[in-house]
């Protein structure tokens, strides 16, 4: 059997003193998608940011692809795998203009025929061309989430980490970006690993759930059976009841 | 029932560098002891529609309207002074994150006790007794410890129930809630929208709600006010929001994932230029 492409096992990470993830482990088959789900100060945007090395202090075992990550990521693991943050107004350089910010990582990766590269990856994204010589703020947020989107994607990666990647976004947007995503995860056979606290959004592009609390990952389930209600966790269940809550009153 | 507001034709424009550019076209409503929720996306108005009732708007807009009167005092008309005796007394705002909102180095209970002081005559012990208390009222289990944290101290719902807690310190008739538990997480999201409504019911407060979460904004209001691009697409009674006929609210309620009915794939909104005038 092919090694998972994202395998967790034992997680910890610790803030100083304080741990915050108390050994989680999970792992993601190629081409599936694993969706992470929990309040603010859960952990799971944590354990999203320790697998792209951005949490240092970390314990236990973390692979890609079968090849076990160390303390710093290799230049090679960013081509394979890349993240899009939630706040697509921080994330992205303020006084570079789009073509700069995706030239950028083909540039780090040292990879060639940038040009097309360029104009073949807005266009993946539903950018017009028109977008590639414009600064961020001169681009609504939706705009600004699909260059997060294409300039994570220019690399040509495996694995795309997503920390709340609609939570900013206007309903009607998150509608577009969420369709965006899965039809290029069909295109390309993307692995995605995604943090949200939203239960439907989660259900909608995945379908395995972890469901975090206090840095434990206390439930694994299928979407499906959290649609269903067949949760076993008393906090799966309370997420589920205060989405369905509001669902049914509309 | 009298009206606390009545709008009619409210119109806000900002100037630019191309001439003023008008972002609110001709809004009206009136407002009871009712609860009203505004929902619309980011720039469709909603906040500024709700800000004019105060005229707490940049000093740059202009502000325009056939009438606009919170309790028959002309707003428009109103000198800064009589407005000041209108926000925070007769009207309280409660924005959406407490960590930008309250004053960081000032304890939770001295802010709440200054709010207390400005509006009523008062020692400064009746002024920290009555902290204590409406802490107490927006349930807040130890209100004698919670009072002597600062801001960074608490967490997001906590900061929130200070807030509400110094909104109501000077028993206002009117309050304003814009985006006020986008911050917070869905647990602490559902405590603290029956905390506002157990207060509007049992004070008989007026309440706006400005939300972009229309399954939200319907749960929770009597009356929902639908807006785009600075107009109202639809007005309805909250108990009909899924018989809402407007395309731009069906397109809104269309394109929401859903965790009990699955889609294959969303809808997405078609926008049309018709809704905008």
């Amino acid at each position: 059997m092919a090694a998972p492409m994202i395998a967790i096992d034992g997680l910890r990470v610790r803030f100083g003193a304080r741990e915050v993830v108390h050994g989680v482990s999970f792992s993601v088959a190629r081409g599936a998608s694993f969706g992470m789900v929990g309040e603010s100060g859960s952990g799971k945007s944590t354990i999203l940011r320790a697998f792209a090395g951005l949490a240092p202090d970390w314990s236990g075992a973390m692979a890609l692809d079968g090849q076990a990550l160390g303390r710093r990521r290799a230049r090679d693991f960013f081509r394979r795998c890349q993240m899009v943050f939630q706040d697509p107004y921080g994330s992205l350089h303020p006084r570079q203009t789009i073509d700069r910010q995706l030239a950028e990582p083909l540039q780090i990766q040292a990879m060639d025929g940038i040009d097309a590269r360029i104009r073949r990856a807005l266009e993946e994204v539903g950018l017009p061309a028109s977008a590639r010589f414009r600064y961020p703020h001169q681009l609504s947020g939706g705009q600004r989430q699909r260059v997060a989107i294409a300039r994570a994607l220019i690399t040509g990666p495996e694995v795309l980490l997503l920390d709340e990647p609609t939570s900013a976004l206007d309903v009607s947007v998150q509608a577009e970006v969420l369709n965006l995503l899965a039809d290029l995860q069909a295109a390309r056979g993307l692995t995605y690993l995604m943090v949200t606290h939203n239960l439907a959004v989660v259900a909608h592009l995945c379908p395995w759930i972890g469901v975090m609390q206090g840095g434990e990952m206390v439930e694994q389930l299928s979407a499906a059976d959290l649609r269903a209600g067949r949760v076993a966790h008393p906090h799966t269940a309370e997420l589920r009841a205060l989405s369905t809550e509001l669902e049914e009153a509309g | 029932m009298s009206a606390h507001v009545e709008m009619r034709d409210l119109r806000v424009a900002f100037p630019s560098p191309r001439g003023p550019v008008e972002v609110v076209h001709g809004v009206s409503f009136t407002l009871g002891a009712e609860k009203l929720g505004i929902v619309g996306e980011s720039g469709s108005g909603k906040s500024v529609t709700a800000r004019a009732i105060l005229k707490l708007l940049p000093r740059a807009a202009t502000i325009s309207a056939t009438r606009l009167t919170f309790d028959g005092i002309d707003v428009l008309g109103a000198s800064e002074r009589q407005m000041r005796a209108i926000r925070g007394k007769r009207a309280g705002l409660i924005l959406q994150d407490p960590k930008y909102a309250l004053n960081p180095v000032m304890t939770a209970g001295a802010q709440i006790a200054e709010a207390w002081r400005v509006h009523h005559r008062g020692s400064a012990r009746q002024a920290r007794a009555a902290a204590i208390d409406l802490l107490a009222q927006v349930r807040i289990r130890d209100p004698g410890r919670v009072a002597a944290l600062y801001p960074h101290e608490l967490s997001g719902g906590m900061g929130q129930r200070v807030m509400i807690a110094m909104m109501l310190a000077p028993d206002p008739e009117l309050l304003i809630a814009d985006e006020p538990t986008s911050a917070l997480d869905a647990t602490v999201q559902a405590e603290i929208l029956r905390l506002i409504e157990d207060l509007v019911a049992r004070r008989g407060m007026g309440l706006i709600l400005i939300s972009h979460d229309l399954p939200l904004v319907s749960h929770f209001c009597d009356r929902v006010m639908v807006m785009y691009a600075g107009r109202v697409m639809e007005e309805l009674r909250a108990a009909n929001l899924s018989a809402a006929q407007h395309p731009y609210t069906r397109g809104l309620l269309d394109c929401l994932p859903s965790l009990i009915h699955p889609k294959d794939r969303l809808s997405v909104l078609k926008r049309d230029p018709a809704w905008e005038g």
